[in-house]
């Protein structure tokens, strides 16, 4: 298929249909509720399901009843919408299912605003839910970007029986930009018939989906052993893109999202200029890029960085763990659901640049 | 770089000018073309003030910032959304101007203004102004030069695929409004 | 030697953790007996609740996923819109299934799930220690309303059979007791039928049981199944509130 424009909202739908996802339970939240609005036409159109539910809390325990059964499921939802759902995050781990989870974040805190924000950084990294949990949170700057995601959140989920987030911005769903679902491969589910709650169909020992461990060495060795699953993430998906960090780059902006691609178009023009910045775009937000982070800032040249969010300051404690403070980490964000302009950025680079001697 | 090609339009008006249409009909043409296209609704303090815009973005590598305050150029439907954008156009820009429902002109010298009776034409052709819309994104097609006017016109014959009599009036009305445009561009040429 | 008794198929050979006189063993047998008598232990998914009996998966042997507190007919709910072909039901008490999962038994029930709810009513929360449930009678006392339920400081005891059985969606709606021998005849004739209804891809079921918590009511177990037909059967009326024939 050639390439299509379409609305981000249709484009992230479309994508967990092609990925194999039949199943999709949700509840209307702006800015995504277009993404229910799609599967709900959408689902039917191939034997799938779409469920609206009576809230996030039980769509989010839909999510868990379905991917217990080892079925390809997702739900979306924004940010007030996805504190609801944390409580069945939290049992998904612990139970150890696999589902994709797209948060289209606003502006908080409480019910905040309905425009695109970066601020729930922390909740998706550190606390999807209560207890040791992790999510691999994808970041998406674009549609293509996000189709992918998306699409490889399936295998990716599957891979780990653990849940994937994608974190995505209310700008992403609203915007139109081309998408080409081919480039992407799709894989088939893998056989869950050793876990999954599928009926015994007398061939098996029954399988018991649960997070319940009362025995406290019980509890302690599962926990070692997600922690385990979290280790391999943080060795094997790191995902980021470096734009313009050469040689002789001294100022290093840090962006993801939306603002990374507010950032890049700043820093092309800054470095047509001759000013030596460059971007640095964590992909993967949730496992952090620390070590390739930390790489670039043993550099001699690389003089400070400078995290750039639609938040009042959370990614900035990642970059600042990551650069252990050996250089300093600025910051320049916006809030309330405000997109920063190039010229913020531009003048907030110039600013840093300035501080770290020109 | 030097052969990056990049562009930006505004669509500015009322809701229910048809210009988010007019705008996806660019991307759509552009992204034929080739081009990264990004389609970016109002938003934020934008939306206030009774105008409803998006930003069309192309470039030949990749859409950086789908934010544009301060757009290349602008199409303005209404005397509100001109206020608001003639002043922010980089120099250089195209300002395309619905001169059936705003008499004013922007006083700025360093941008290219076009004039043009979109709701007239649309009228003329139709017998109502609701494809005013086409005119005004013929005359930025036309002014700007940014894609071709055949990637245009298919853009809109796939949009009315469905509905075959509108085809033709709106290839008309369209036409007519790129032909304005192209002239206004040619006749700034000259000028120099 | 001819066997006229013995464990069900579909239970594990293990004591339970409940106390003595604790009517939840009399439940899982039943739903246990029914399973067999199916023959659906094969494509049975039990949905475990937070409360005492979130430990039914040690004695049921069927596959099982344990909810979080009060969402069972959610997850019950995701389970068979993946898998129509499994038998699904949740098992839940009055504090799982009336208090934090009202919106959850409301919703699955007016969608008109193909699900069985099984639904233990002992008036008081168990797991926690004797605290008010929502279907704690007025004036019974218990570890957070030391003086006895005032119903003008919380209201009266919610009826979820007959709250289930306004819903204009057709369903099966049914309170048995199990305090004695005739009435537990009676609950399992009724979750049978639940299981069948579902089989029949018909109708949403839920069969409540009345049920005794001596532990936390201070009783011997003798004493608890007298207090429940002294004291539960008035306000909670058995029968069958609602079919799937229904107009």
């Amino acid at each position: 298929m050639a390439k299509k424009l379409m609305k981000g909202a249709e484009a992230i739908g479309e994508a967990a249909i092609r990925a194999g996802c039949r199943h999709y339970f949700g509840y209307p939240i702006t800015p995504q509720s277009e993404i229910a609005e799609y599967l709900s036409r959408r689902m039917p159109e191939v034997g799938g399901v779409f469920l609206q539910a009576e809230s996030e809390v039980a769509a989010s325990n839909m999510l868990f009843g379905a991917a217990a059964t080892g079925t390809r499921v997702m739900t979306s939802s924004s940010s007030p919408g996805i504190s609801l759902m944390a409580e069945a995050f939290s049992y998904m781990v612990g139970a150890e299912v696999p589902a994709v989870v797209v948060n289209a974040m606003r502006g908080g805190p409480g019910l905040g605003g309905i425009l695109p924000s970066q601020s729930d950084y922390f909740q998706a990294t550190k606390a999807n839910g209560h207890g040791d949990v992790h999510f691999i949170v994808l970041a998406p700057a674009s549609l293509q970007e996000s189709v992918e995601h998306v699409m490889m959140a399936f295998p990716l989920a599957e891979k780990y029986r653990n849940p994937v987030m994608i974190v995505a911005d209310g700008l992403v769903v609203q915007m139109m930009e081309s998408v080409d679902f081919d480039i992407v491969e799709t894989t088939d589910p893998p056989d869950v018939e050793d876990w999954a709650a599928t009926g015994t169909k007398g061939r098996r020992e029954r399988n018991l989906v649960k997070s319940l461990f009362l025995d406290p060495l019980g509890l302690e060795e599962h926990n070692r052993k997600l922690r385990r699953k979290y280790d391999e993430m943080e060795e094997n998906e790191v995902r980021y893109e470096e734009v313009l960090i050469e040689d002789d780059t001294k100022l290093v902006a840090v962006a993801y999202g939306t603002t990374s691609r507010v950032v890049r178009s700043v820093v092309e023009e800054l470095r047509g200029e001759g000013y030596p910045v460059g971007l640095f775009r964590p992909i993967t937000l949730y496992p952090f890029a620390y070590d390739r982070l930390r790489e670039i800032s043993k550099r001699d040249s690389v003089k400070g960085f400078m995290s750039i969010e639609m938040s009042t300051g959370q990614m900035i404690y990642d970059v600042r763990l990551a650069v252990q403070d050996l250089k300093p980490v600025g910051f320049f964000g916006r809030q309330g659901g405000i997109i920063p302009t190039p010229d913020d950025v531009r003048k907030a680079m110039l600013q840093e640049l300035e501080k770290l001697g020109g | 770089m030097s052969d990056r090609f990049h562009n930006e339009v505004v669509f500015a008006g009322f809701g229910g000018q048809g210009l988010l249409t007019a705008g996806k009909l660019l991307a759509q043409a552009g992204m034929a073309e080739g081009l990264q296209v990004a389609w970016v609704p109002s938003y934020g303090p934008e939306m206030r003030g009774g105008t409803a815009s998006c930003t069309v973005v192309l470039d030949s590598v990749i859409v950086g910032s789908p934010i544009v305050p301060s757009p290349m150029n602008a199409v303005v439907m209404n005397l509100p959304s001109m206020k608001k954008f003639a002043p922010e156009i980089k120099p250089g820009g195209v300002l395309v101007i619905n001169s059936s429902l705003i008499e004013e002109r922007s006083d700025r010298t360093d941008i290219l203004q076009v004039p043009i009776n979109c709701n007239d034409i649309a009228i003329e052709v139709m017998g109502n102004s609701r494809s005013a819309n086409m005119a005004a994104l013929g005359a930025i097609v036309g002014a700007t030069d940014m894609i071709s006017y055949e990637s245009i016109e298919t853009a809109l014959r796939n949009l009315f695929a469905k509905k075959p009599k509108l085809v033709e009036p709106n290839v008309e009305i369209l036409k007519r409004g790129y032909e304005i445009g192209r002239a206004a561009r040619e006749k700034a040429a000259q000028e120099g | 030697m001819v066997t006229i008794f013995t464990r069900p198929d579909s239970m594990f050979d293990t004591p339970t953790h409940y106390c003595p006189g604790c009517t939840h063993g009399v439940a899982h047998r039943l739903v246990a007996e029914v399973i067999d008598e199916l023959g659906i232990k094969d494509k049975t998914v039990g949905v475990a609740p937070v409360g005492c009996a979130v430990l039914i998966y040690n004695y049921m042997n069927t596959d099982f996923v344990e909810g979080s507190h009060g969402r069972a007919p959610a997850s019950a709910t995701g389970i068979k819109r993946s898998r129509p072909d499994l038998v699904v039901y949740t098992y839940q008490g009055d504090g799982d299934l009336a208090s934090i999962g009202a919106a959850e038994i409301v919703h699955a029930a007016n969608r008109g799930e193909k699900i069985t709810v099984v639904f233990i009513n002992n008036a008081i929360y168990g797991m926690t220690g004797g605290q008010m449930a929502p279907t704690t009678l007025p004036g019974q006392k218990t570890t957070t309303s030391p003086k006895g339920r005032d119903v003008n400081h919380i209201g009266y005891p919610i009826r979820m059979a007959e709250l289930l059985a306004t819903l204009k969606t057709p369903g099966y709606i049914v309170r048995s007791s199990l305090h004695d021998p005739y009435h537990i005849a009676m609950a399992k004739k009724a979750i049978k039928q639940a299981f069948i209804y579902q089989l029949e891809g018909k109708a949403f079921s839920m069969v409540e049981l009345l049920s005794t918590c001596p532990t936390n009511w201070g009783m011997t177990p003798y004493q608890a199944t007298q207090w429940l037909k002294e004291n539960m059967l008035q306000y909670y009326p058995l029968g069958v509130f609602k079919t799937p024939e229904d107009e």
